[in-house]
Formats: structure tokens, sequence, C-alpha cells
């Protein structure tokens, strides 16, 4: 998805002087153009420094300001990061992408509702990636995010999924197939993020270097099948879809704060159903993924 | 994380919901002097479990005298109770709550849990109390009254009285009804609840409205700012391998089947446990070992895997890609010599240095399959433990 981010992205890294963050930002700098999109960092006490020769501001909006950065991506610790969300948001970026597990829900159910009230007042709209996720890659232009860059390659196949690892094994199956990737997209496992599988899914309808989709899911929430429906009405690209959880047990957290059942129609066998009946080739064999999409084009 | 129903009401009692007197206890002999210390006539003996349906399986009994206290105390305090949610061998009552017993003209329902779709805070109401909510659901939907309520601008009374109006309320009881709605709210938020419902809320003979059960559930994002909530953990009613393999930063959770799996992934790690069943077989667990596996952990995950007699062999499933390939291999070889690992053992690796990783499978010596592909893996040890 190019029209999201691409080679020519400015990017600011939040909290960019921790230990994980620098090991990440610097694979993400040697991916393709990173050298060129990771034009900022930001950490308060500082600022003024530079790392990895990128220069270190205040604060996200004075490094905007500086740098013309439009995206951001944000590893900072659980008790700071929807704070560090709402930052992103007021100095109006284009998109917030957050990496960080283990925020408290409620601490983003109010940074998303702020961020709702500020756009209905008429401020601009940041889009919110994750957060849990491992963030967004076009190939060979840009990575953000933690994902492996090396499995990937440019191609024109779109890959969405809530988890990271699972992202990660249809990027493999479609690059040992010789299908390269527009994007690999991953929208996070927790129950409140921001972009959904439906937002994606039009994304990649509306992208002229998209021909088709993995699309992944989990069990628990209604956002799978929201997408499906719209899909069923709207999208004109081949799609494959995948849910895991279907040996989940009812009430059960699997490791991803979004992955419980508690009702009937969040179950993995619900959810296939429903993909199914939208026009999604779906299979219950994760392993044959690709394989499936492949067969389709 | 969950909490008993006598902690339950000892927070709503802090948040201002009435509730009735009630005195929690761990033998026969404190049943009864709780019930003495109460008072009255009539007292409610209820087993305090981590599970709903209790009363259906015999943990709640009403006693009208102190003998019957000490009668009914003795047969729930010690009886694995059996309800729809502990599962076929039941879970052993070790605590027992002693109430009032209450003048019940009516029960409703009433919840607040986090809704994905609106992103607000639902607030569920029923004129079916003491049902299974799920069932009023499924068979009478009209009968749940819904309100979502923006978190930045808190319950509003109109809200709180459309419940109260809507699931019947009688007029008489309705201000304290819609100011419990409004309690159970901020209780809701101010203890990172994931869910707080109160079935059956009641109204008394005259008027007053109470809640005479209370369950609620933590958002575990959330324990290191409730400092108090996470010090009403009853480690008695967790999993003992759960609780041991959250020592070690594993996700882990039990389950039926007889092979056991160790992924890297939340996601991967449920593929994994659905190839496993689609190629004829059962996982014997749940287990994540996240993004920053060493060797240690490695290690305890296979230990607490082993510790279960079902499980007949393991299969590792792993993409590399912060996590690098060479490192699980590595972690896998200790493991499997330090746990003298007799059962089937198959892994797959993808990723970062993936050729490294399964030279150093092969160079260990050990009896260890590898496979290609998830769909190649499962086949493998669903063959190798029949």
């Amino acid at each position: 998805m190019s029209n999201l981010i691409n080679k020519d992205t400015k990017i600011v890294t939040q909290s960019i002087t921790g230990k994980t963050v620098q090991f990440h930002t610097e694979k993400c700098i040697e991916y393709a153009n990173g050298k060129n999109c990771f034009v900022a960092g930001v950490n308060p006490k500082k600022a003024g420094e530079k790392i990895f020769d990128v220069p270190i501001y205040a604060s996200v909006k004075e490094a905007a300001a500086e740098t013309g950065a439009t995206v951001s991506v944000i590893y900072v610790p659980p008790p700071g990061a929807a704070a560090a969300i709402w930052e992103a948001v007021e100095a109006d970026l284009d998109l917030a992408i957050c990496i960080t597990e283990g925020i408290p829900v409620r601490d983003m159910l109010m940074v998303r509702n702020k961020m709702k009230e500020k756009e209905a007042k008429g401020g601009k709209k940041t889009l919110l990636l994750g957060p849990n996720c491992p963030g967004l890659i076009t190939p060979d232009e840009v990575k953000i995010g933690i994902m492996p860059g090396h499995i990937h390659k440019k191609g024109r196949i779109g890959v969405v999924s809530r988890s990271g690892t699972l992202t990660y094994e249809a990027v493999g199956q479609l690059t040992e197939l010789g299908l390269g990737q527009s994007s690999a997209v991953g929208i996070g496992g927790d129950p409140i993020n921001g972009l959904k599988h439906i937002d994606v899914m039009k994304a990649f309808n509306d992208d002229p270097d998209t021909d088709a989709v993995i699309m992944i899911g989990e069990i628990g929430g209604p956002d799978e099948a929201e997408a499906a429906q719209w899909c069923k009405a709207n999208m004109k690209k081949p799609i494959v879809g995948f849910i895991a959880g279907v040996t989940a047990p009812a009430g059960k957290r699997m490791g991803h704060a979004g992955a419980l059942i508690s009702g009937g129609a969040d179950t993995a066998d619900a959810k296939l159903a429903i993909m199914e009946e939208c026009g999604f080739k779906v299979t219950r064999n994760p392993s044959e993924m690709a394989k499936l999409l492949k067969a389709m084009l | 994380m969950k909490i008993h129903e006598y902690q339950g009401k000892e927070i709503l009692r802090k948040f201002g919901v009435a509730t009735p007197r009630g005195i929690p206890c761990f033998s026969v002999d404190e049943a009864v002097k709780a019930a003495e210390q109460l008072g009255g006539k009539i007292w409610v003996v209820k087993a305090q479990i981590h599970a709903g349906g209790r009363g259906k399986g015999g943990g709640v009994k009403l006693a009208k005298s102190l003998d019957e206290v000490r009668q009914h105390a003795g047969s729930i305090l010690g009886m694995q109770l059996k309800t729809h949610q502990t599962g076929p061998e039941g879970q052993k009552v070790r605590r027992l709550l002693i109430e009032d017993g209450a003048d019940i003209r009516k029960e409703y329902y009433v919840a607040a849990l986090t809704d994905r779709a609106t992103q607000k805070v639902a607030m569920m109401a029923s004129s079916e109390g003491g049902m299974d909510i799920e069932e009023v659901a499924h068979k009478t939907p009209e009968k749940i009254i819904k309100v979502f309520v923006d978190p930045l601008v808190g319950i509003t009374d109109e809200q709180a009285k459309q419940l109260a109006v809507g699931i019947g309320v009688p007029e008489a009881s309705q201000a304290q009804a819609i100011d419990t709605f409004k309690k159970l709210y901020t209780c809701y938020m101010e203890t990172d609840a994931s869910l707080a419902e109160i079935n059956p809320l009641i109204h008394e003979g005259d008027g007053t409205v109470k809640a005479l059960d209370a369950k609620f559930n933590f958002d575990s994002n959330a324990l290191y700012r409730q400092p108090e909530i996470v010090a009403m953990r009853d480690l008695d009613e967790e999993d003992a391998d759960e609780i041991e393999a959250s020592k070690f930063d594993l996700a882990y959770i039990s389950l039926d089947g007889n092979i056991g799996c160790l992924v890297n992934g939340a996601g991967l790690a449920m593929a994994t446990m659905d190839t496993i069943k689609l190629f004829g077989a059962e996982p014997a667990n749940f287990l994540d070992v996240g993004g920053g596996a060493t060797t240690e952990k490695v290690t305890e995950a296979f230990k607490i895997m082993l510790k279960n007699p079902k499980v007949k062999g393991i299969l590792v499933n792993i993409f590399g890609g912060i996590m690098r390939c060479d490192t699980i291999a590595t972690g896998v070889v200790a493991a499997a010599r330090e746990t003298h690992l007799s059962v089937p053992l198959v892994v797959r690796m993808k990723g970062t240095n993936e050729e490294i990783g399964k030279q150093i499978l092969k160079d260990s010596g050990l009896p260890i399959i590898s496979a290609d592909s998830m769909a190649e893996a499962a086949t493998k040890i669903v063959e190798a433990v029949k």
C-alpha cells in the first residue's frame, strides 16, 4: 500500500533511545530506503543528540516541524504508550504505528475516544495501526516495525493479520511460491485498536499495486465478520481467509488480549462460515494459504 | 484475572453498591460463628469458587437455623463442585460466604464490559435476572437493554434511567437502581475491570436494590497499577502449570489432547494447535514462548509441557523473525537433554538463521524429526505418537 507508506515516507521513532527500540530502529534503517525514511527520534532528555545519525527532538510536534515527518512508530512501554499515541495525534501526523504489547485496555479506550472526539470537532484525523502489532512493511521500500525484512519480496499480494508470526507465516509462504507482497499489515491482537480488518481491506481494494489479499483473523470480536460483509458487497480482488483458534477453549485468553471467545459469533468456526459465505476462499489449514491464493490468480 | 464473589461484593460496597451483609469463612466453625455474628433467622451458605452456575451444582444452600448452617457448610466445604464452567472434574470448594437471607421480589441482570465494535463501555441490563445471560441473549434478545457509555463523558443520568425503565424496575426502586448502575460503571472503570456483572440484582419487599452476586474479570495488562486487586488473587483457583509458566513469562494454557506444542507468537500458536487437530490429533496445550525466548525459557517450557502425563509427543513450531532459529535450536537441544526427553519431538523452523538452526539440531545426535511446513510437522507428530 504505497499510498499509506512508501520509499518517501518520513518517520519519527518515539522513545528512540530505549535498548530494544535501538535494535529495531537499526534494522528498519538498514532495510531498503530506511536511511532516508527514518528522519527523527523523540526523547525529551536527549533532545539535540543523535542516534544512528538520526536527530533526537524533545517532542513529536517539534520532530514533525523540523523534519516533515508524517508517520510515527511507538515502542514506548505500556504505562506511557497511550500518552505517546496521543502525542502523535496532537502533532497532526497522518499515521501512528504502535508496536507496544500490554497496554491497559482502559488507556486504549480513552485515547481512541479522544481521537474520535478530535476528528468530530474537525481536527486532523490520525490513523492508528496497532497496538500490540508487528507494524507495516512495503517490501523493497520501507519497513516500519519488528517484522524480519528478509522474508519479504516486492510484489502484488496484500497480507493483513492480527498476529505477528502468522503474518510472517503467510509472507514466507508467498515468497516461497514466488509471489511478492504489496504490503503486509499487522493490525495487532488487542481488543481496542486502530485500523481494523475492514479498513485495511478497503485500502487494499483501492490500491492499484495489490491484486489479491490474504486476510488472517483470530477468535474473539466482530472485526473479521464485519470486514467479510464489506468485502462481499465491495471487494473486487480475490481473498484467501484463515482464522486461528478452532481448537481454542471458550473463556480462556489465548496470549493476545483480544483472543478470547465470550459468545457464539466470535468462534473461529462462526467467522470461517461468514467469510466463506461472503466469497472468501477459506482454509482450515494455515500451511496452504499461499497455495490457495496462487490457484486463484 | 478473576476473583471470588465475596471479594467482588467488597469492591461493590467500596463503590457504594448495596449488597447483603456477609462474612467469608474457611471452616465449618467459622461459618457457624459468622452466622451468629450476622444474627437473624435465615442465612445463605455459598460456595466460593471462580466459576458460575454454583447454585445449580449444589454450592448454594439456604439455612434456617445455626444447625443447618453447620450442616450445609460441612457438605459444601471440600466438595468437588461441578458446574457448566468448571469442567467434568469440578473445582474443590475451599472458601464459603455466609450471608444474610434476602427478601427477593424480582431478579434483574446488569453488567459493564468493553465493547470492541463501538470502543465504548457497554452497560447491559435485563429483566431476566438469575439466568445465564448468554441463554437470554439467544432466546429473548429483546429482553436485554444496552447503552454505550462514552468514557470521556461517563454514564449519564439519562442512560442509567433508560436501563432502569427498560428492565421494568418499579418506580419506588428506580432512583436506587439508577444510582447502582452509575456506581457499577465507576467501579468498572476505576478497577480496570474487563467484566463487572451483577446477576442477580434484586429489589426487596421494601424496595431496596441489592447486588446478590458479583462477578469480576480484570484486565491483566492493568494489574501493575491495581495492587488491591492483585492482593485478591487466589492461586488455588488457577491451573498450577499456568501459574508456573507465567513466572517465566510464558503464555501457557492446558488442554485435553496428547501433543504438546511450543510456538512463538499467539496467532501462530493457535494455528499450530488447529493444524494438529486438522491432521487427526488434539493439542495438549497452548504455549507461546514470546519474542525473546532464551535457552532457559525453552527448557522451562519443555518441563511444563512434560509435566502433563497425557503428552505423547511434542511439536515445536518457530517462525524466526527477531528471534533467531539458532537460538531456539540451541534451547531445544539443551531442553531435550536436560529433561531426558523420551517422547517423539518434531521441530519446524523457518525464518532468520533457519539453516544454522537445522544444523544444530542435526549435530546434536538427538532423534529430532524435522519438518518444513506446519502441515508436514503436524502429520509427522501425529504419525509418531500413534
